[in-house]
């Protein structure tokens, strides 16, 4: 995984036959989708089903029980496809490390991996910060940052890596709605940007229905249903309308 | 247990092979052997200085009664080197550094930031335990030789001060030159160099292992102070036996 200044060419994702369990629970009962080059894919589902479960699964932080996650076509499990491919991942709580600034932080893959001077990774530590509005804050500590804030740095470090598969676990969770648009538009002009594949597990409705190109809904560790936003909103299952339209409603 | 045994074995083992990148990671260790020795030359410095007073106190006034008074300044350089220097520093570092191991790498583990290390292809051993086992077996044995030293000399204050004792301190150091040798300071700093490894390896293993959010960090610094003492408890006994004519 070597990052490269040019734009990313992005990747495909399939997951087959997917299962997972955690001390006898099962939590992914057989998962099959695919995720095409460039695609904006959203996996949509209450708390507890699985969503984020999926999501280490595909970067390769969990092994699954039965079934494989191809990678254009390779399966994650060989070591090369991690070699071979930039992927990058955005956690739910930024998971920035607290022992470090803001720009070692984002620098942190490029000076491990030595893959770059110190002034280059400097540079691009600032360049990355600047796009995502950040600018000038590389001497802060994370936990001077807002929760928005955090986010949008992970997004940064993320981007290091010059991803051709970025993976976003609750993106807009814990942040006021102006933050959620904000990261929204993110993942949009990143899709512009850098052309690469983007899973995003959100149960968001706002954040879904305006950056997906496809949604997924899963609930109890199996899919429900696959399609666009349109086909979702107007979909006729009873536990998709549920979720998709639940309104708190005062009596 | 064999469980975590094995675990802490094969985590030995990782450390150990990701010694080479120990250059790579210089920064790392020093910053770590810098937090080892200000957190703890001040306690280690107050601790030495007691244990080798009561020991010349318990002693001294038995051994005066007797008419031995000139062989306290051996006796309490022996144990100091032997025993009482490298376990109570080991004890002290397995709870005040193991804790912080623990609980730093417990959290990190809680709050994610293993996980975002390895999807950047950091290996969390190379880039947190090698660092911190290496830092503790350099820095245990230099606080060792300093505990022994200092010791020594609250061993000399009391011989010297205490109206039971009143041995001189040109008597007391001339017998602990006598009897002290280069094999019973040799015999410390090999305890102390496998206790601090028990420690390091132990707490960043009770670090990884963490399971939960405040809660689980907690049960592993608990679990990893409790764990390095007992094992350096028994580990000092076998090694004893084994260093006994050193």
């Amino acid at each position: 995984m070597t990052p490269t200044s040019n734009h990313s060419q992005s990747v495909s994702v399939e997951v087959r036959g997917l299962r997972k369990s955690f001390n006898g629970v099962a939590v992914l009962k057989g998962l099959d989708f695919k995720v095409e080059p460039g695609e904006i894919f959203v996996i949509m589902g209450p708390s507890g089903s699985g969503k984020s479960v999926l999501l280490k699964h595909i970067i390769g932080l969990e092994t699954p029980d039965a079934g494989e996650i191809l990678i254009e076509g390779e399966p994650i499990q060989s070591s090369s496809v991690m070699d071979k491919y930039r992927m990058a991942m955005v956690f739910q709580s930024g998971a920035l490390l607290n022992s470090l600034s803001v720009g070692e932080n984002v620098g942190l893959y490029l000076a491990e991996h030595r893959l770059k001077p110190e002034a280059e990774i400097r540079r691009i530590v600032s360049e990355k910060l600047e796009l995502v509005g950040l600018k000038g804050l590389e001497d802060r500590s994370p936990s001077e940052l807002s929760g928005g804030m955090k986010k949008r740095v992970a997004i940064a470090r993320a981007l290091v890596v010059d991803p051709q598969l970025i993976l976003y676990d609750e993106p807009t969770s814990e942040l006021d709605p102006l933050m959620g648009v904000a990261i929204g538009e993110e993942i949009l002009n990143l899709k512009k940007r850098t052309q690469a594949t983007s899973i995003v597990v959100s149960h968001d409705r706002d954040l879904a229905f305006g950056v997906a190109d496809r949604i997924a809904i899963i609930n109890e560790g199996k899919i429900l249903f696959i399609g666009t936003p349109d086909e979702v909103k107007n979909h006729s299952d009873p536990l998709i309308k549920k979720f998709i339209h639940a309104e708190l409603k005062k009596t | 247990m064999f469980q975590s045994i094995g675990e802490i074995i094969l985590l030995f083992g990782q450390a150990l092979a990701a010694l080479p990148l120990a250059w790579r990671h210089r920064q790392k260790i020093f910053d770590q052997l810098f937090e080892i020795g200000n957190a703890s030359l001040l306690m280690a410095c107050i601790l030495s200085l007691f244990i080798g007073g009561v020991l010349a106190l318990q002693a001294g006034s038995v051994l005066v009664q007797r008419g031995l008074g000139n062989v306290i300044g051996g006796m309490v350089g022996v144990s100091m080197c032997k025993e009482l220097g490298p376990v109570m520093m080991s004890i002290l570092i397995a709870g005040r550094i193991g804790s912080a191991m623990a609980a730093e790498i417990g959290s990190m583990r809680a709050y994610q930031e293993l996980d975002a290390l390895r999807t950047m292809n950091i290996n969390p051993i190379h880039y947190l335990v090698m660092p911190r086992v290496l830092a503790i077996a350099i820095a245990l044995p230099l606080l060792v030789i300093f505990s022994i030293m200092v010791g020594w000399f609250g061993g000399a204050l009391v011989a010297a001060y205490n109206k039971m004792i009143l041995i001189s301190f040109q008597s007391y150091f001339n017998n602990l030159r006598q009897v002290v040798d280069l094999g019973d300071v040799a015999n410390g700093l090999i305890k102390s160099f496998a206790f601090a490894l028990v420690i390091g390896v132990v707490s960043c293993h009770q670090g990884l292992q963490t399971i939960g959010g405040p809660r689980g960090i907690g049960r592993s610094v608990t679990k990893a102070v409790v764990n390095s003492i007992v094992l350096i408890l028994i580990l000092d006994y076998f090694l004893t036996r084994l260093l006994i004519n050193l």
